[in-house]
């Protein structure tokens, strides 16, 4: 697959290639100083562009296609992972994914939104849009996990649930109604991750959880910015304003109570080093992980739905 | 040729459905017939002639279901702030000024108790005509707090659901209202105190995905629009026409997601009959 380069990621990568070429005639030709001042220059161009992320531009980067996805992380973050399949009313749905796997020597059940990398596989796995049976597949395997007291991983990153003839007919809002309505209840802990785009009811059908972190260059919101500018403005040409009226990138979902942290991501994003943004994201898992496992169950249940309780913003008038 | 071109608009265009009609007469948006309007109050707002179900906000809802002067509102005094700042094509906070001013409410949902045929109930109705019907943090806690207040009062809840969804200008806070009133239904059926839904026309979007599906018994109206995503939505994505009928109440009542199909004229016997059986 072709390289793909952000507009405003392309002054640094053709920075890095400069300096990857002169490093190739660095032995015969005495350059050093002069890839040391380009280095110092990239290093400067880099915290001025990523400090300075507008709010689509993260948009941008949560979309970029060669960000890890959901069996990325989980190939590169356990082992012994067994995928299981099928929602065991009427099929099974590529666009969600899920199955144990051993974490640090404990087994977890991870669930997540799975997109595709090319047009086949991005067919295959309908852009990361699930169907009904994507939900009720998730709450199988989520019933699952609790019948065996494994905790619960779940990995969001989806454009929205798929808004088509057979998801409507089989009960869309059904299926994510009901997962709201029992992950609340589930009686084990439950962490989720946004890794990529958290558009919507699709997101949160698989988002209701005792910690809800987002990593660094991800967004999370009640309509993608492309269709809030369709809705709002009658075009499509407002999503920069749009992205910015929603809020929606981790900083403000953290300052709005939504989210509990920011997981960080390696310089660029995600998909400038997967391994390290695995690594990250492992890290701060096991940290959530090891403080959900001290509470009780009853307890955790309580605080779930005390968490969403409270979440909003009213006056009395 | 001045005389192809109209000077003045002759003909007034159908400009979107009226919730309720004004004037002493009104035209029927599905036949045409003209109706009275104490004909038509009388006939609970639906047409005599071929059934239509004009829209209504609370008030009448109210005083279709409930018993006389039983109905004490609760939580008037919650009013939504603007958490975002947010602006589009004018500011949320100016939007929300003008739709109390236009409305006479103070959000898109009432919620409060009474009695239906004497059993005492906890309600909640929300009203389209208030910035559609969207769930913002001010709906999602109003229906949050009334299924608090039924499961304290042991008394079943009803919620009349009519909304385009989640409110775009609460953003995520507007999302999380569909996780916050899951998760209180969820303590709702735990205590075992039933819940109804009633679906009008429309329902859609994150209220149809979070309470409205949620139901013990889901009651549709006839020829209401149900569904998750919008058909202007769906008509895009598949490049396609959608079938007659779909994600109307029917439709859904054959796919297996509603229990049935009720006039509104028989809306409040109906729910009496469940409502003994549930206490009986």
């Amino acid at each position: 697959m072709a390289k793909v380069i952000l507009d405003f990621e392309r002054p640094i990568v053709e920075l890095e290639q400069k300096i990857a070429d002169m490093r190739k005639y660095a032995d015969n030709l005495d350059i050093a100083d002069e890839i040391a001042l380009l280095e110092e220059k990239v290093d400067q161009l880099r915290n001025s562009v990523y400090s300075n992320l507008t709010r689509w531009q993260r948009v941008q980067l949560a979309r970029h296609p060669e960000r890890p996805y959901t069996l990325d992380y989980i190939q590169m973050m356990t082992e012994n992972f067994v995928e299981l399949h099928g929602d065991r009313f009427f099929g099974d749905d590529k666009a969600i994914v899920g199955g144990f796997a051993t974490f640090e020597n404990q087994t977890v059940m991870f669930i997540g939104h799975q997109k595709g990398r090319d047009t086949k596989s991005n067919i295959y796995r309908n852009f990361g849009m699930p169907h009904p049976e994507g939900y009720r597949k998730a709450l199988r395997l989520m019933r699952l996990a609790e019948k065996f007291s494994k905790p619960i991983i779940t990995f969001l990153d989806t454009p929205g649930a798929y808004p088509g003839i057979g998801a409507e007919e089989r009960g869309q809002a059904e299926a994510i109604a009901r997962n709201l309505f029992e992950m609340s209840r589930l009686q084990v802990p439950i962490i989720v991750v946004i890794i990529g785009e958290g558009a919507s009811g699709g997101a949160l059908g698989i988002g209701v959880g005792d910690r809800i972190l987002m990593m660094e260059n991800t967004w999370y919101s009640v309509i993608a910015p492309e269709s809030c500018s369709s809705i709002l403005w009658r075009s499509w040409d407002y999503k920069e304003q749009a992205a910015e009226a929603l809020k929606l990138t981790a900083k403000d979902l953290l300052e709005l109570g939504v989210i509990d942290r920011i997981i960080p991501e390696p310089i660029g994003g995600a998909h400038r080093d997967p391994l390290q943004a695995a690594a990250l994201v492992k890290k701060v898992l096991l940290e959530e992980l090891k403080a959900l496992k001290k509470i009780s169950l009853t307890r955790l249940v309580q605080e779930r739905i005390e968490k969403f309780s409270k979440m909003g913003a009213w006056k009395n008038g | 040729m001045a005389w192809f071109k109209r000077s003045k608009e002759n003909i007034s265009s159908e400009n979107g459905k009226k919730d309720i009609p004004d004037g002493l007469w009104t035209k029927c948006e599905n036949c045409g017939e003209i109706i009275h309007k104490k004909q038509l109050e009388e006939n609970f707002y639906t047409c005599a002639k071929c059934n239509y179900h004009f829209r209504i906000g609370s008030k009448e809802y109210f005083e279709i279901l409930l018993d006389d002067g039983t109905f004490k509102e609760t939580e008037k005094n919650i009013r939504s702030v603007d958490p975002l700042q947010f602006v589009d094509t004018k500011p949320y906070s100016q939007r929300i000024e003008e739709s109390m001013k236009k409305t006479g409410l103070t959000e898109a949902v009432r919620t409060g108790t009474g009695k239906i045929n004497g059993i005492p109930i906890v309600i909640a109705c929300m009203d389209f005509s208030f910035i559609g019907g969207s769930m913002g943090s001010v709906v999602g806690e109003k229906v949050a707090r009334a299924v608090d207040l039924a499961r304290k009062k042991k008394h079943p809840l009803i919620i009349i659901s009519s909304s385009g969804g989640a409110r775009m200008m609460e953003a995520a806070l507007s999302l999380m209202q569909m996780a916050k009133t899951s998760a209180k239904l969820a303590q709702l059926a735990e205590a075992r105190i039933p819940y109804i839904s009633v679906l009008t026309d429309p329902t859609t979007g994150g209220v149809t995905a979070s309470f409205a599906m949620l139901g013990d018994v889901h009651i549709a109206e006839p020829g209401a629009l149900i569904g998750f995503a919008g058909p202007r939505v769906i008509r895009q994505t598949i490049g396609k026409d959608l079938p007659k009928g779909f994600q109307r109440s029917e439709f859904l009542l054959e796919k297996g997601f509603i229990d049935m199909v009720v006039h509104r004229k028989e809306l409040k016997e109906t729910i009496t009959k469940l409502l003994r059986h549930f206490a009986s």
